[in-house]
C-alpha cells in the first residue's frame, strides 16, 4: 500500500445548519381569531349515554344487592388466600407456557423435520381442543392410568395429581401452545441480516439465538404474551372445576354457605379486575424495555400521560 | 506469500439460476481488492461465499490457506461444522449494505458484543477498545446511541468498528455505501481509506468508481457470473479492453 492518499481527519458528526435561527427570527404573524365549530352532535350523543349509565346506576341500586357483605367479604382471608392462588397458578402456568413456547417455537423452525412434525403436533391438539376439556383429562389421568410408574418413582395416580397440578399441567400445557406461536411469529419478524451479521462475527448459532435474535423478538412478543397472560388470569378460574381453591372457587364457598352468591361473584370480580389491571401497568413497563433502539424516544409512562392530559385539561385548547 | 483469497472455479447456484460460473481469482495480503459490475452480476454473491454465508456448489475457496467451510482428506471433502465455520468467520469482517447493527444496543454495545461473546474478553477491556474503536472511526461521541439515534453513514461507520473489534485478517465490503445519502458517502469512504493505509486486506464491492481508482490496487469487472476484466483500475477503469465493461462504465461514469 503506498502512502500517496492522504487521510483526512476523521469525518465529524453532521452538525445542524444555521437555517433554523433564520425561521425563528421572523416575526409572529398575527394570530386567527375565528368562531369555532358547534358540534352540537357530540352534546347530544354525549347527554344521551349519561342517561343510559344512570339508569343503569339507579336499576343496581334498586336491585337487592347486600353492599354491606361485598365490603365484609373485600378483604376475608379465605377470598385473599383465593387470590393468591390465582396468582399463583397464572404466573406458574405463564412460566411453563412460556418456556415451553420457546421450546416449540424453536423445534418449530429447525431443519430437523422430527422436532417440526412434533412441535406442529403438540400446537395443533393443545390449541384445537377446550382447555377446560384439558384440565378435565388431566383430573381423570387416574381412571386410565391408576398407577403412575416412571422407573425411580411410582405412586398412584389420585395422589399425584392434586388439584394444584392438575391446574398447572392443564393450563400451562395449554398456554404452551400459544406461547409457541407467538414466539414463532416474534422470531421470523427479526431481519435475516441480523442472523448474517451475528454469523459473520463468529457468531455460534446459539448466541446467534439468544444475544440477537430473541432479544429483538422480543419486541413483538411482549405485546401479546401480556394479553395472553390477562387471559390467562382470567381463564384460571375454570380451574375451580378441578377443586383447586382459586379466587372463583373461594368466592363461590362463601357464597352457597351464606346465600349470598351475587355478592360474592362481585367480590370475585372487583378481585379480577384489580388483578388485571395491576398486570396491565407491568405490561406496559416491559414493553417499553423492549422497544429500547427501536424508538428514537420512548413513550411516555403513564404517570408522565397523566401530567400531559392534566396540563391539558386546563388548557382546553391543547396549546 | 499464500494469497489472503484464493478462489478456483467457483460455481454458485440457487435451483435453476446459475449466479456465478467459474470465478478464478486472487487477493494478496495488504491489498485492496475492488469488485464492480451491474446488479446481478453475482458479485454480492462471491463476496458472501468467501466467509462461507453462502455455500459454494462447485470449485474451491481458500482464506489464508485455509479451505472455506471444508475439509479435505485425500480427494475426499467433508462438510465443518456450524462451530468450525464460526471459528473461521472470527477472522473474516463483513460489513453490509444495510449496515444490520444490532438495534437493541448502543453503539458501543454493537462493537463489544462479539469480543465478549466469541473471544471470550473482559467486559471492561471491550469497552475500551470499543470505544478505542468508535474514536477511530470518528465516533467517540456517539457511543451510547442506539443505531436508530444514528445517520446513515454514521450507522456504516459503527459496523466498520462492530467488524474491526473482532481483529479480523481480511475485512470484506459488501456496497457499503449503496444505501447511504450522497453526503454521507465521504464519510464512509474515508474511514476505509485510513484502514487501506494502515495495510488491512480488503474485497470490496462498490459503485464508487472514484474509491476503486484511488485506493485499489487490483480491480475485477464481473458480469453474468464470470469475471470479464481484471487489472490495475486505473488502466481498466481508464483504458477497458472489453465491450462489456466499456459499455458498463460508460453508463456508470
Amino acid at each position: 500500500m503506498t502512502d500517496k492518499f492522504d487521510k483526512t481527519p476523521a469525518d465529524e458528526p453532521p452538525t445542524g445548519s444555521s437555517a433554523s435561527k433564520e425561521t425563528t427570527a421572523t416575526a409572529h404573524p398575527e394570530q386567527i381569531k375565528a368562531i369555532p365549530v358547534r358540534h352540537y352532535g357530540r352534546w347530544v350523543s354525549g347527554a344521551v349515554v349519561l342517561v343510559l349509565l344512570g339508569w343503569l346506576a339507579f336499576a343496581f341500586a334498586q336491585g337487592d344487592i347486600r353492599w354491606a357483605t361485598i365490603t365484609d367479604y373485600l378483604f376475608d382471608g379465605r377470598i385473599l388466600q383465593g387470590a393468591l392462588n390465582t396468582i399463583i397458578i397464572s404466573v406458574l402456568s405463564m412460566l411453563i407456557g412460556l418456556v415451553l413456547g420457546i421450546v416449540f417455537a424453536v423445534m418449530r423452525l429447525s431443519k430437523n423435520p422430527v422436532t417440526g412434525a412434533v412441535a406442529w403436533l403438540y400446537i395443533w391438539f393443545f390449541r384445537g381442543t377446550p382447555v377446560y376439556v384439558q384440565l378435565l383429562l388431566w383430573f381423570n389421568l387416574a381412571l386410565i392410568f391408576p398407577i403412575l410408574n416412571i422407573g425411580f418413582y411410582k405412586d398412584e395416580m389420585v395422589d399425584v395429581m392434586t388439584p394444584f397440578l392438575v391446574a398447572l399441567l392443564g393450563l400451562g400445557l395449554n398456554e404452551g401452545a400459544y406461547m409457541a406461536e407467538i414466539v414463532r411469529a416474534g422470531i421470523q419478524s427479526v431481519d435475516e441480516g441480523q442472523t448474517e451479521a451475528s454469523h459473520a462475527l463468529g457468531m455460534s448459532n446459539g448466541k446467534t439465538m439468544r444475544r440477537v435474535v430473541l432479544p429483538q423478538a422480543m419486541r413483538v412478543i411482549v405485546p401479546p404474551t401480556g394479553n395472553e397472560f390477562i387471559n390467562l388470569l382470567k381463564t384460571s378460574s375454570l380451574v375451580s372445576a378441578v377443586q383447586y381453591t382459586d379466587l372463583l372457587r373461594a368466592a363461590t364457598n362463601i357464597g352457597s354457605t351464606s346465600f349470598a352468591i351475587m355478592e360474592m361473584l362481585i367480590v370475585a370480580s372487583i378481585w379480577y379486575l384489580a388483578l388485571t389491571s395491576v398486570f396491565s401497568v407491568g405490561q406496559y413497563y416491559v414493553e417499553r424495555y423492549y422497544a429500547r433502539g427501536s424508538l428514537r424516544q420512548l413513550p411516555p409512562t403513564p404517570w408522565q400521560r397523566v401530567k400531559t392530559n392534566l396540563r391539558f385539561l386546563q388548557s382546553p385548547r391543547g396549546v | 506469500m499464500t494469497a489472503m483469497v484464493k478462489a478456483e472455479g467457483v460455481h454458485k447456484s440457487y435451483g435453476a439460476a446459475h449466479i456465478l460460473k467459474g470465478i478464478d481469482l486472487e487477493v494478496a495480503p495488504r491489498e485492496v481488492f475492488c469488485l464492480i459490475g451491474p446488479s446481478g452480476s453475482g458479485k454480492s454473491t462471491f463476496l458472501r461465499c468467501i466467509n462461507h454465508l453462502e455455500k459454494i456448489n462447485a470449485g474451491r475457496l481458500w482464506v489464508d490457506g485455509e479451505l472455506v467451510g471444508y475439509r479435505q482428506k485425500g480427494d475426499k471433502l467433508y462438510e465443518l461444522k456450524d462451530s468450525e465455520v464460526a471459528l473461521q468467520r472470527r477472522d473474516i469482517g463483513m460489513v453490509f449494505q444495510r449496515f444490520n447493527l444490532f438495534p437493541h444496543m448502543t453503539a458501543v454495545e454493537n462493537v463489544m458484543e462479539a469480543p465478549i461473546q466469541v473471544k471470550g474478553e473482559a467486559k471492561a477491556v471491550a469497552r475500551e477498545r470499543a470505544l478505542k474503536l468508535l474514536d477511530r472511526v470518528g465516533l467517540g461521541d456517539k457511543a451510547g446511541n442506539y443505531p436508530s439515534q444514528l445517520s446513515g453513514g454514521q450507522q456504516q461507520r459503527v459496523a466498520i468498528a462492530r467488524a474491526l473489534a473482532m481483529e479480523p485478517k481480511l475485512m470484506l465490503f459488501d456496497e457499503p455505501t449503496s444505501a447511504l445519502d450522497p453526503e454521507l458517502v465521504g464519510d464512509v469512504l474515508d474511514v476505509m481509506r485510513g484502514l487501506a493505509e494502515d495495510g488491512m486486506t480488503m474485497v470490496v464491492v462498490t459503485h464508487e468508481m472514484g474509491f476503486a481508482r484511488e485506493v485499489g490496487d487490483n480491480l475485477v469487472f464481473m458480469d453474468g457470473g464470470v469475471v470479464v476484466e481484471s487489472g490495475n483500475p486505473r488502466d481498466v477503469l481508464t483504458n477497458p479492453q472489453h465491450d462489456r465493461t466499456k459499455a458498463f462504465l460508460s453508463k456508470v461514469l
